[in-house]
């Protein structure tokens, strides 16, 4: 059995299974969700599924990839005793309704943590759209935040109280409630300094996530910008006029990034289309290379930070061709239909086996295909030795700038 | 690759017109002895003169001509001597010029920038009575088809014929756009060069036939962008 990939709300796991099974998909959707609403097995049952089945297309499941994740571990445990706790102060009240939700829930929680740790890209992206309305409400602006806060705070303050008030027995629940205490102060004792640790290494690792997004993205700027620029330098190295024309070009870019912050080869200038984007890009490879560049486009729409990656890519792409195909044209053909724009860059040249190129050869990799992954795009290289290569871009329009394709 | 010259097999019969003489040079040498080159003109009269002089199989027009666009040479020849051919060659991307050529009668289109085995290919094929559409064509032409809205109740002359394009020849000119080969298209279709070629013409047909006045304002508006 496989998770589905296309026809996925959350982890693919319903469509998975309605796929092994023959049953409609809705059929076990809805199955999923009464279990969910009767006790809560139906959720963790489905982040259990989605941990150990592999996703269509893959070898290995979440689960093996989660192994060897320490980190993930100890903070899927930390949540784990964290509910354990709430266990403990829910047998002790008698209200055993909260301990057999707790079960579910923490096996849920863990769950969620271990697949949204090691999930790839893509997964994570469709995680990141369902947790992006939850995340909207906690950082809405300050004031219907803290009304929130305010409003659960006074919920719980309410239950307790009545809890406490009501009937006779209230003297004989507080013994209970004071072991309950002294057992939390044990606990907190005993696992506290290592809950802290928990946390203070996710700070850590986010810091340290971010800093190698940062890198990462920077390695391809300065791949796109300045190791292009050397390397064409080291091949007109007998025409000193084009090498000086060529230095000073990329010194002067190079400077506008570090100390104006106009990144190498951004398109985000405001007011720039897709057609002239790429038209951009047409003129700038034509000078700086020297090889002829087709530009067709059909349709045209305003440029968004989506788009301008997909442009970035594209340049990229094109670059590459000119560059290692040794074709004396190349072709870039860009469409904006309503759902979506494509790019294609395609050269005759002498083709190459995109599995054998080398691992420090970051153009494709970076610059095209981990650039569109990272906006939610697809990209696909199709090489055949001797015929040449088409590199296909696409990238789904963002739903508000949705508008047709000439107005 | 297009069966050889139309006329018997032999070579086609082509002439050049061109207001740039050293133009006219480079092409002549790059078309070598592919095809014979029957004469060239560097305006609109004389061209209008001498092909109707020499009736060669194909004239390869420039869009732009000192004396008026290349499509007065197509509309005067075309009503004497309608077995002349003819392909647009133009170094300007400007639609409503090409878009003006073809619907005038060319059939085919390529830029300049064109290699010389490619424009032999393309002269063959425009002698053979296929059509040729560079990717820059191909691109107008999507252009100018998906702009319009399919119908609409104040256009009761709306023609489904000719005034659309159908979902297969969208593929091919999609294709086409891309810089594949004919061959390329049907191999990635799965479709025979024959068919491949057919829906082109279709197109061809749809564009020079197409009543929609749009098709000409599409291209003016596109053009002052």
């Amino acid at each position: 059995m496989r998770r589905g990939r296309d026809d996925r709300l959350a982890g693919g796991v319903a469509a998975g299974l309605a796929a092994r099974t023959g049953l409609d998909v809705t059929v076990v959707r809805t199955v999923f969700v009464l279990a969910a609403l009767a006790g809560g097995f139906g959720v963790a049952a489905y982040v259990v599924a989605w941990l150990l089945v592999p996703a269509a297309g893959r070898q290995r499941s979440i689960a093996s990839k989660a192994m060897t994740d320490r980190p993930g571990i100890a903070l899927a445990a930390g949540i784990g005793s964290l509910l354990a706790v709430v266990l403990l102060i829910a047998s002790a009240l008698g209200a055993g309704w909260l301990g057999s939700l707790a079960w579910p829930l923490m096996i849920s929680a863990a769950g969620i943590v271990l697949i949204w740790r090691n999930a790839p890209a893509d997964e994570q992206a469709t995680m990141r759209r369902l947790a992006e309305p939850l995340l909207g409400l906690a950082e809405g602006n300050k004031r219907s935040r803290i009304a929130a806060r305010m409003f659960i705070a006074t919920l719980l303050m309410g239950v307790g109280l009545l809890i406490l008030l009501s009937g006779p027995a209230s003297r004989a629940v507080l013994r209970p409630l004071g072991g309950v205490a002294l057992v939390m102060a044990a606990i907190v004792v005993v696992l506290g300094p290592w809950w802290l640790r928990i946390a203070r290494d996710l700070v850590f690792e986010r810091q340290a996530r971010v800093r190698a997004e940062e890198r990462a993205d920077m390695a391809a700027r300065v791949h796109d910008s300045v190791l292009q620029t050397l390397a064409l330098i080291q091949r007109r190295a007998s025409e000193p006029q084009q090498v000086i024309q060529l230095a000073r070009a990329q010194e002067r870019e190079l400077r506008s990034w570090l100390f104006g912050g106009r990144a190498p080869g951004s398109m985000d200038e405001r007011g720039l289309t897709l057609a002239a984007g790429v038209r951009l890009i047409q003129q700038e490879v034509e000078a700086q290379h020297g090889v002829a560049v087709e530009a067709v486009t059909v349709g045209d729409c305003d440029l968004d930070d989506d788009l301008g990656a997909l442009l970035a890519a594209a340049r990229e792409a094109t670059v590459n061709a000119v560059k290692w195909s040794g074709a004396e044209v190349v072709s870039i053909f860009a469409e904006v239909e309503p759902a979506e724009v494509s790019v294609f860059v395609r050269d005759r040249g002498r083709g190459f086996d995109p599995a054998a190129v080398p691992g420090d050869r970051k153009g494709l990799a970076e610059s095209v295909h981990a650039r569109m992954a990272r906006r939610g795009g697809s990209s696909a290289v199709r090489s055949v030795r001797g015929e040449g290569t088409e590199v296909s871009l696409t990238m789904p329009r963002a739903a508000g700038t949705r508008q047709p394709s000439r107005t | 690759m297009p069966a050889a010259g139309a006329t018997g097999g032999g070579r086609p019969r082509v002439f050049f017109v061109d207001d740039h003489g050293l133009f006219r040079t480079g092409v002549r040498s790059e078309l070598g002895d592919q095809v014979e080159v029957v004469g060239e003109a560097d305006d609109v009269e004389p061209a209008i003169a001498l092909i109707a002089e020499c009736v060669p199989d194909v004239v390869l027009l420039d869009v732009h001509l000192p004396g008026g666009g290349g499509q007065a040479v197509v509309t005067a020849i075309k009503n004497t001597h309608p077995q002349v051919r003819f392909l647009a060659l133009s170094a300007s991307d400007a639609p409503e010029d090409v878009i003006a050529t073809i619907r005038a009668g060319a059939r085919g289109y390529v830029t300049k920038t064109i290699s010389g085995p490619g424009l032999v290919d393309a002269v063959r094929r425009v002698a053979a009575g296929d059509a040729v559409f560079s990717p820059m064509l191909a691109g107008f032409v999507l252009d100018a088809f998906a702009a319009l809205p399919p119908e609409s109740a104040d256009r009761p002359a709306f023609d489904p014929e000719l005034d659309q394009l159908t979902p297969r020849e969208r593929e091919v000119l999609r294709l086409i756009a891309r810089g594949y080969t004919y061959k390329e298209i049907a191999r990635e279709l799965y479709l025979s060069v024959k068919t491949v070629e057919s829906h082109v013409s279709s197109v061809l047909r749809k564009l020079q036939l197409s009543t929609r006045h749009q098709l000409t304002r599409w291209a003016t508006e596109r053009r002052l962008n």
